[in-house]
């Protein structure tokens, strides 16, 4: 079942002799994986993918793509790879097909294919009647599109897709995700996605690494990641408090952590909570006691990225999209 | 996936890029327009309004006292053209020298065009397919050089229109050896303003380049006046300037102004020139282009 298809070894960048931008990471995806660098703003991220996509340089460390190591043989990996950048690249004062069709002449593909596969990529991303017009007429999501179209006119083995969803709304969001979703489907592509957002890591990555200060904390299934936080949360009310409630309640197999909240409430941190809320329940009826209320909640990626990175990324996010929109303002800007 | 035509040769991507370039500038007629102002006001001030040819004309130049009849100071003034600009038409020796002009002018916002393309992205996104770095270079020289040459074509036609007389001479032969060295022109300047840019992200720092070399560079040549006359500390600076020998030709071919180097020198001097650009800057752009 595991068949890497990117293998990374003690990858290091160092920019300007001082700047540790990612700090010997290793890591494998394999064949026909969803695999997400999910971190902080400055984490490293776009800094592993540039080196994955021959763009930058490593300090140190290797990186093999499909078994083609990326410093010694770049130019066969950019064959096989398709890039779809933080940045939008797309030529502003070209139209859709004019740029889908240029990158297609970078790749060398003839024309009579390019021009089939263009036409069926734009279908794709919904741009058929927009790709006559400049793109600098294109709304943020139709850019975006465009981008992943462009990204994917090689058939690319391994798809880098830094930030795909950053600044759209909810609807666009999904759109662009159900077009991953089925390229893993259909052609068994490999995707590597960086994201802020930690709904969608969780909900359309296979596996997730977290990146922090240039190094890969954890990296797992979301399933995985969510019960390595020290499993589910049940809160408890009951009508009398006990002094041997506390006991009683330690003497459940599976709970790890009571705490006693002001209000009556009590916190239970548990293993596989559903197991253990009927467990809990019977115990306190035994003692006579009355359970009036019981909630169990599973941890989100949110509690997740907090504990590995001792960061809320919500925070995060509102900054990174004012850096997008600024660098949007500075290309309208230039003409 | 692998499949069969796909071209991988070291050439392929090279029309595409070059097309890019070529293709913002025709679907932009405004931008081409408004390119061709600039070297067409010259023309019109200095070969017009400012004729220095005018100057020594009877009409103007009397010397009182001394009752020249009008002929001989017309065939004076003549000579006064002559041993000056090699030609008694002032007007068709500026306006061959605004060839190079608009040469010098189009290939240097090449350099401008790298530096937007490293900021927006573009470049980074060419840098990850498969396209041969050099011909990313290449493309934008070429682009240029075409460009550069329409320019000149339609200067020219227009100068025609205004009075440019050709000398007994003119055949289509010296029209093909004058674009031809403008072509070479043309190759050597654009390598060197878009070697200039190649690691800059700055369009700023492009401009200040821009604008500190191309009036020295305009004027430290022959374009609006004779070497001969010009001081001794200026001569050599003018004589490795490549405007000077374009220049050289231009007027030898189109208008029959003995040079103060031969043809066979100039196109000589012009061929190395840009043959030691374009290397150089092919060399470099493999070198820097990317990170
Ligand atoms: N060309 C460069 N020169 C110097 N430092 C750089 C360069 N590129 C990136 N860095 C630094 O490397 C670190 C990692 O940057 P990187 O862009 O990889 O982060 P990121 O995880 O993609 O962040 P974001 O979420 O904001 O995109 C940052 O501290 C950044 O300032
Ligand atoms: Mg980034």
């Amino acid at each position: 079942m595991t068949d890497p298809i990117i293998k990374v070894v003690g990858l290091t960048k160092i920019f300007n002799h001082t700047v540790h931008a990612v700090d010997h990471i290793s890591f494998e995806v394999n064949r026909g994986e969803i695999f997400g660098l999910l971190g902080p703003n400055g984490a490293g991220k776009s800094t592993t993918i540039g080196m994955l996509n021959t763009l930058l340089k490593p300090t140190e460390g290797t990186a093999l793509i499909d078994g083609i190591d990326v410093t010694k043989n770049p130019s066969s990996v950019r064959k096989i790879i398709g890039v779809v950048p933080q940045e939008y690249t797309a030529d502003e004062d070209l139209t859709g097909w004019e740029n889908i069709m240029l990158i297609a002449d970078f790749y060398g593909i003839p024309r009579d294919i390019s021009r089939q596969r263009a036409s069926e990529l734009l279908e794709m991303v919904g741009l058929t009647e927009a790709s006559k017009r400049n793109v600098e007429t294109y709304s943020g999501g139709m850019r975006r599109r465009l981008e992943l179209a462009m990204g994917l006119i090689n058939k690319p083995r391994v798809l880098f897709l830094d930030e795909p969803t950053l600044g759209l709304d909810v609807q666009t969001r999904t759109a662009i995700w159900e077009h991953i979703r089925k390229l893993k489907s259909e052609y068994n592509m490999t995707i590597l996605v960086t994201t802020h957002y930690l709904e969608e890591a969780d909900e359309f990555c296979d596996r997730i690494a977290i990146i922090d200060k240039g190094k890969i904390i954890k990296a797992d299934t979301p399933e995985n990641l969510k019960r390595g936080v020290g499993g589910d949360i049940i809160t408890i009310q009951i009508t009398k408090d006990g002094k041997d409630v506390d006991l009683a309640l330690k003497g459940i197999q599976g709970v790890t952590e009571i705490k006693n909240n002001s209000d009556g409430f009590i916190t239970l941190k548990v293993v596989d909570g559903g197991a253990v809320a009927p467990e809990i329940i019977r115990a306190l009826t035994q003692m006579n006691l009355n359970v009036t209320r019981l909630t169990l909640t599973r941890p989100t990626m949110d509690e997740v990225y907090m504990t590995y990175t001792g960061r809320n990324l919500r925070e995060e996010q509102t900054t990174s999209e004012e850096t997008f929109t600024m660098r949007r303002t500075m290309r309208k800007a230039r003409s | 996936m692998e499949e069969e035509g796909i071209n991988s040769g070291p050439l392929h991507g090279l029309w595409a890029v070059t097309n890019r370039e070529l293709k913002k500038w025709y679907k932009e007629p405004f931008i081409f327009i408004i390119s061709l102002v600039q070297p067409i006001i010259w023309i019109g001030l200095f070969g017009k309004a400012m004729n220095l040819g005018e100057i020594f004309s009877a009409g103007s130049l009397n010397i009182p006292g001394l009752d020249l009849p009008k002929q001989i100071i017309d065939s004076l003034s003549q000579e006064v053209l002559k041993s000056t600009f090699g030609t008694t038409n002032y007007f068709s020796f500026l306006a061959v020298g605004m060839l190079s002009f608009i040469v010098l002018f189009s290939a240097m916002s090449s350099g401008m065009t790298i530096v937007w393309d490293r900021r927006l992205g573009f470049l980074n996104k060419m840098l990850t397919t498969p396209l041969p770095r050099g011909n990313v270079i290449m493309g934008k020289v070429l682009s240029s050089v075409i460009k550069a040459l329409v320019q000149a074509v339609i200067v020219l036609l227009i100068a025609v229109l205004l009075g440019l007389t050709f000398s007994a001479q003119f055949s289509v032969f010296s029209l093909a050896i004058t674009f031809f060295a403008l072509f070479l022109l043309a190759m050597g300047l654009s390598s060197l303003f878009i070697m200039l840019a190649i690691k800059s992200t700055r369009w700023e720092t492009q401009m200040a380049i821009m604008n500190l070399l191309n009036l020295p560079l305009l004027f430290a040549s022959n374009a609006f006046y004779p070497v001969k006359f010009m001081p001794y500390w200026l001569k050599p600076v003018v004589m490795v300037n490549p405007l000077t020998y374009a220049n050289n030709v231009a007027r030898a071919m189109l208008i029959g102004v003995t040079p103060t180097a031969s043809v066979a020198f100039s196109v000589l001097y012009l061929v190395s020139f840009a043959a030691i650009f374009s290397f150089v800057g092919i060399f470099l752009s493999w070198k820097y282009i990317s990170s």
